[in-house]
Formats: C-alpha cells, structure tokens, sequence
C-alpha cells in the first residue's frame, strides 16, 4: 500500500514536472533565448526566433514564426522598438491571448534604463528608436538586471518552478559577476580607446569598457553606409586614432573592410549575439569572444 | 567630563558671591581670603564662558548629527552589498516609473497613424481609355491606368487596441474614379485580441483573406500595379463588408483555416444578395521554413457569389477557386539584404448567369438585352523578384489569362503581359519604382507601358505580413 502510494506520487511529480517543461517560451533573439537557458535548464522549451547571422531591425513576420507564437506561453524580445516591423504582426496574426499583452509579453527594455534616448524624433534622423538604444545585450549589468526580472516572470507563469528559477538565477548570477570581474580586469587595456562602429549597435559596450565611439559607417542610424560618407571618416579614423572598425556578424563586411584598407585601422567583426561565432555558444562565450577580438587588435 | 565641569561652575558660581556677603571687614587674613575669593570669582566666570562655550558646541555636535540622521533617510535604499549589485540597480528600470508617458492629456492613447503616399507617371503606348482586353471586360479602376501623371492609393490608416479584448483599424484612401474625386473606406474593421486556442475574429469592411495579394495594401506590391488575374477577377482587390473566422492550429508547421461572409456588393459579387450576405468565402494557407534561408507560404481559397448586376454585367452564381504560392530565399534569411522572391498564383473562375450591359438595369433573365455566360476563365501569373542590397531590387512578371468561348466575351486569343521591374528604396518607408510592361490585350495589339512611381510612409512604422 506505502508502496502503491510511493509509486502514485512518483508518477503524479512526474507528470507534474512533465507539464512544467510544457512552458513554451519565444525568444525574438538568440540572447533572450540564451539567458532563460540559464535561469530555467531544461524546464522551458525555447524558441528562438532569429539568428546572429539576421538582421532583428528588418525580419519577415514569416509563417514559421507566427506557428512558433502560436503556442508560447512566454515571449521574450528586446522591446525598445526593435521589432516593430515584425512581432506586432506575429501576435495580431498568432491568435495567443496569452502572449498578445500581460504576463506572457516580456519585453526586456521595460525592464532596464536605455541609453541614447533621442530628444528630437524626426525620421529625418534615420530609424531611430523613441525609446532608447535597445542593443544593450552588450551591457552585463542589465543582462542581470533583466535576468532578475525574467526569472519572477517565469515564477509568475509557473508556480511550481518557481524556486527552480529563483534557484537558477542566483547560480547564474553568481557565476556572471565572477566572470564580469575577470572581463573587466582583462578589458582594461580598452579604457579610453576609439572606436568607428558600422551601427549603434555598441553604445553599451562601449559606456562599460570606457571605449568611445567617435563615428558610425552608416551616416545616420539604419541608413546604409554610402562611399561619400566613407570618404569623410578616413582622417577623423586616422587622426583620432580609432584602434577598431567594429561590425555585428550580420552586417555587410564590405564598408569597414573599405576603411579599414584606407586607414590601416583593423575592423573587427564581433559576434554581437550568441551564435555570432564559433565561440559564442551562450552568453559567457559572447563576451569571452568580444573582449579577446578586441584586445587582440588593440595596440 | 563637560557636564562635571559644568556643575562645578554652577556650584562655585552660586557658592562666592554668599562667602563675600558674609565678609564684615577686610582684615591681612581676610584680605587674603578676599583676594583668593576674588580669583576664584574670576575662576567662576571663566569656567562659566568655557561651559557655554562646551553647550554651544554640544548642541552644534547634535544638529549636525540629526542632519546626518535625515540625509541618510532620505538617501536611496540601503547601500548595495557589492559596486556589482549597484551597477545593475543603477540600470534596472524603477519599479514605477514616476509619470505614464504621455501625460493625463486626452490625445495619451491616440491610435497609431500611418499615410501612404503613392503617385505615379505613366506612358502608354496605346490610348488607356479605349483599352479592351480579349475575354475579359475591362473593370472601373482595374485596366491600365492613367496616361501622364496622377495620384495612386494614398491613405491614411488609424489603428489601436481598443481594450484587452479588441484591436481597431480605420483606413480611408483616396478615390478618384474618372474624376470623381473622393475619399473612401478602404478598411474599416476589428479583430479581437482575446479569443483562445488561436481563434480570430474580425467584423467590418476589409478585404478578404483568399489567395495571397488579396490581403495586402497595393503599397506592398512588388510591381506598380496589380496582376491581370487580380484586374480581372477581383477588380485589383476583394474587400466589402463582412465578418471572418480564423483559426491557426497548433502546430510546428503553419496551418491557418478560415472562412468569411460578406455583404457582397463589391466585384465580382453585385446586388448584395441572400439579405445582404451574398459573398462567402474559404481558405486555408499552410507555411514554414527549410532551412534559415527559405521561406515558403501556400494557400487555397474559394469565393462563392450570388451577385445581381456586377461590374462586369453578370448575374448568378460565381465561384473563384484561388491557389497561391511564395517561396522566398535570402542568404541567412536577411531577405532584405539580397534574395530572391518567386510568387505565383492561379485563378479558376467558374461562372453560371446571365449577361447584362452593365448600364441597363436587369430585370428579367428572358429580356432580349441579355444572354447566358456559363463557363470557365483561368488566370495566372508568376513573379521573380531579385534583392540586390538594403536599396535595390529588380523583379519579372509575367501574366496569364484564359478566356473562354461560351461567355458573352468569347475569345481564341488569351491575354498576356511581362513586366519588369526596378525599385530603390532610400529606406524602409520611402521607394521609386520604374516599370515596363509589354501587354498584349488583344490580338495583334501591343501597349507598351513605361511607370514611374513613389510611394512613401510617414507616422507609424508599419509592421507587414510575409
């Protein structure tokens, strides 16, 4: 009978943790999806929506991303309006009242403070976002300031993991500050350095390393990089000097290889992204990555 | 040690002036006495100054520590553990941000608002308003369009959540049909938001879910205008009044089933037949990925009307069978970085009526003025579209049309056309298109059409389907 009801319970947790690790979870991006890997294991399954090879200002609302929608439970994107062109319409065409509003919508940038909020919005200006810079992936600190917020979001949506995520957050974040630690130390040969970037993409990069960007290949934010443009950065890359021409994995290598040629200034592609490159398996490797590409061409 | 000083100054200060009065007559031992006295009165008074002095400062030491005391009250919470656990609480957003954003004024929830602007220039080589097409009759605003230079759809849309259960969009786009000018209700519907189970409900004017264009805004085309199928067909776009259902199912590959009534007083309904439902529709569009590269997307549909007078002079029963397929290829699907987009579609219209001149009134199926048409028309067309970089594209059309021989419009010759096209886009909301189109419309009749066109989107950033 002891046995029976041993055997009964064994079955019942089982199927109880069988139904937690139903919890769908869309990320729109690879670092999203990185993150709830490391706060709930294998409790969540993940969905990720784009890669660091893609471009997450101009994705498709594709069909297989609407299918993927459809049956989260949680999505989790950058907000800020990065993804307006598309995860609006996902959820207007996924028919999820789960993840449309409320508990199941996460954006991560209501979660932090945005840097480079611009105080004109003109389109003139390029596509800029009303809301902030929302690359801010690149920051550790908000990196754990959303982990904090995701996993009582995840809690709230699944109660009896709850402590399971609480549980996973407090290792993850044990485990990001040593390493943030040993980031810094190495990355203080960077302090003070110049920077060309290609986007906006490493405002908060830069703000942690006390780097400083002194011009962008693309003459106003989302507009392509034109050769005039170019022409006009060769001195201030020269005279500055700028150590690095920085680019994501995803962008055209083609205008700071340009520069790079005419200025002698090494451009670094950086993975931007988990899965950015071979080294980027998860959040640890795409700093690992970022700070070894840039002190290795720091002179 | 100052409140003992203190009371010893008290304590003496009360003490001498009593051993003075006391004093009868200065004698050597009293004047002595007298003189010590004297110097421990003046003792008294100096340790007196040096106890006030000692109070002042007490009560200076205090103040300063209650201000210490209230400054560290007002001060952030309780110091972080670690400058680690600092920086994050520096970037975390505030538990409640201290005003909504867009303050207590009336406009804080005005609806999203876009503006399309589209005007084009056209050459062609045959006269537009005496272009016939073999087969098909030439519907309002669906043929070749103006020579020279004129306004194309410009619209403005207004769209919001309504509350947590609906979603609202307004679109009113500018009209003019042979002169006359004016703005009309291009869309006007709702969609609700919380329906379970990926079920979507919309109610009002919009147009319909068949095939794949039919739910798109021209603006979004890969060519200046509409395929000759959707000219011929659906007059560039079925849209009236009604409601739809759709269902997206649960799975890995997209499956989406739907089906819709409309009023069915729009091309190729007419009449608004059966009380005012006479248009009915079904489909079903399937969709997903091979690979980061592709995309596809694949569809059937089928619109049934009961139409009384349409444009085109019919009467009866229509059904339009639609199949509609997309593939799209992009190097790590940044399709709009560089790519190729192939898109077809097929038309099968199945018709059993009668015809009527479209500008008599029909009355009577034995009237002299009309004839049967009962039979099938086909119409297709496959499009290539080539993305170059962020800013160009190229793309071909080629369009297909069937007519049939036991309609009022019978024909041998079938109608086709190429198309070409190339558009620079100066950024996500602002293109140029040049287009030239070879049409052969009728046998042995060439027009050869040049386009230009602009379109642009100011206001809200557009979210568009695939």
């Amino acid at each position: 009978m002891n046995r029976f009801a041993l055997l009964l319970v064994t079955v019942l947790a089982a199927l109880g943790a069988r139904d937690a690790a139903a919890l769908d979870v869309f990320a729109c991006e690879p670092e999203w999806g990185s993150l709830i890997h490391e706060i709930a294991g294998d409790a969540v399954n993940v969905d990720v929506g784009t890669t660091a090879l893609q471009d997450v200002h101009v994705i498709e609302a594709k069909p297989s991303l609407i299918a993927k929608v459809r049956r989260a439970d949680l999505v989790v994107c950058t907000g800020a309006d990065l993804e307006v062109g598309w995860l609006p319409q996902l959820i207007r065409q996924a028919g999820n009242p789960k993840v449309a509003s409320g508990a199941g919508y996460f954006l991560a940038s209501d979660q932090i403070t945005t840097l480079e909020k611009p105080s004109k919005l003109d389109r003139s200006e390029g596509d800029i976002h009303p809301q902030g810079n929302p690359h801010f992936q690149m920051d550790p600190y908000r990196v754990l300031a959303i982990a904090k917020a995701l996993a009582q979001r995840l809690g709230e949506l699944d109660a009896g993991n709850a402590a399971k995520y609480q549980q996973g957050l407090a290792n993850f974040t044990t485990r990001w500050n040593t390493a943030i630690k040993g980031w810094e130390t190495k990355a203080a040969p960077l302090k003070g350095r110049k920077v060309v970037v290609h986007h906006w993409s490493w405002v908060y990069l830069n703000t942690w390393l006390g780097m400083e960007q002194i011009g962008a290949l693309e003459p106003k934010p989302g507009v392509p990089p034109t050769s005039a443009h170019l022409a006009s950065l060769v001195d201030l890359t020269k005279s500055a000097p700028a150590f690095a021409i920085l680019r994501a994995a995803y962008q055209d290598p083609k205008p700071g290889d340009w520069l790079s040629e005419h200025t002698g200034v090494p451009a670094v592609t950086l993975p931007f992204t988990v899965g950015g490159d071979d080294k980027s398996k998860d959040l640890f490797g795409l700093y690992d990555s970022t700070i070894d590409k840039l002190l290795a061409v720091v002179k | 040690m100052k409140r003992s000083t203190l009371a010893l100054a008290v304590s003496l200060a009360l003490c001498g002036p009593a051993m003075a009065a006391q004093a009868p007559a200065p004698t050597p031992d009293l004047k002595a006495l007298d003189a010590r006295i004297r110097a421990l009165e003046d003792e008294a008074v100096k340790l007196r100054e040096q106890a006030a002095q000692a109070l002042a400062e007490a009560s200076a030491a205090r103040a300063e520590l209650d201000k210490m005391k209230a400054e560290q009250v007002a001060a952030p919470p309780a110091p972080a553990a670690s400058s680690q656990e600092s920086a994050v609480a520096a970037v975390s957003a505030p538990a409640e941000s201290s005003a909504p954003a867009g303050g207590a004024n009336g406009n804080a929830f005005n609806p999203a608002i876009a503006v399309i602007l589209n005007g084009n220039y056209a050459h062609h080589s045959e006269n537009p308003d005496h272009y016939t097409r073999a087969g098909f009759p030439v519907l309002p605003d669906a043929g070749p369009g103006p020579q020279g230079l004129s306004l194309g759809e410009s619209e403005i849309s207004f769209a919001a959540n309504v509350d947590d259960k609906f979603y609202g969009q307004f679109t009113v786009s500018y009209h003019d049909d042979n002169g006359d000018v004016g703005a009309e209700i291009e869309e006007a519907y709702i969609d609700t938001l919380a329906l379970p189970d990926g079920f979507n409900v919309r109610a009002g004017r919009f147009f319909s879910n068949i095939g794949y264009l039919n739910s798109h805004h021209t603006h979004t085309d890969n060519f200046v205008d509409r395929p000759l199928a959707y000219q011929a067909f659906l007059a560039n776009q079925y849209g009236d009044d009604g409601a739809q259902l759709r269902w997206v199912a649960p799975t890995d590959t997209y499956l989406e089933f739907g089906g819709e009534a409309f009023r069915g007083e729009n091309y190729p309904s007419g009449g608004a037949n059966h009380d005012g439902v006479g248009a009915w529709t079904l489909f079903a569009h399937a969709g997903g990925d091979v690979g980061t590269e592709n995309s596809w997307l694949a569809g059937l549909s089928m619109l049934k009307t009961r139409a009384t007078n349409a444009d085109d002079g019919f009467s009866g029963d229509s059904t339009l069978y639609l199949a509609d397929g997309t593939w799209k290829w992009a190097p790590n699907g940044n399709t709009k970085d560089g790519g190729l987009t192939l898109r077809s579609e097929l038309f099968f219209d199945q018709r059993d009526g009668i015809y009527t001149q479209p500008n008599e009134v029909f009355t009577d199926p034995l009237d002299p003025l009309t004839a049967p048409w009962v039979g099938d028309r086909r119409g297709a067309y496959l499009e290539a579209v080539y993305r170059l970089n962020r800013t160009w594209d190229v793309g071909y059309r080629y369009d297909k049309l069937w007519a049939s021989n036991s309609s009022p419009f019978p024909s041998d010759f079938d109608p086709q056309r190429h198309s070409i096209e190339a558009t620079w886009r100066n950024s996500e909301f602002s293109f140029f298109r040049l287009q030239y189109s070879h049409d052969e419309p009728e046998r042995n009749i060439v027009d050869n059409a040049w386009y230009l066109q602009y379109d642009v989107a100011l206001g809200a950033h557009g979210a568009h389907k695939f």
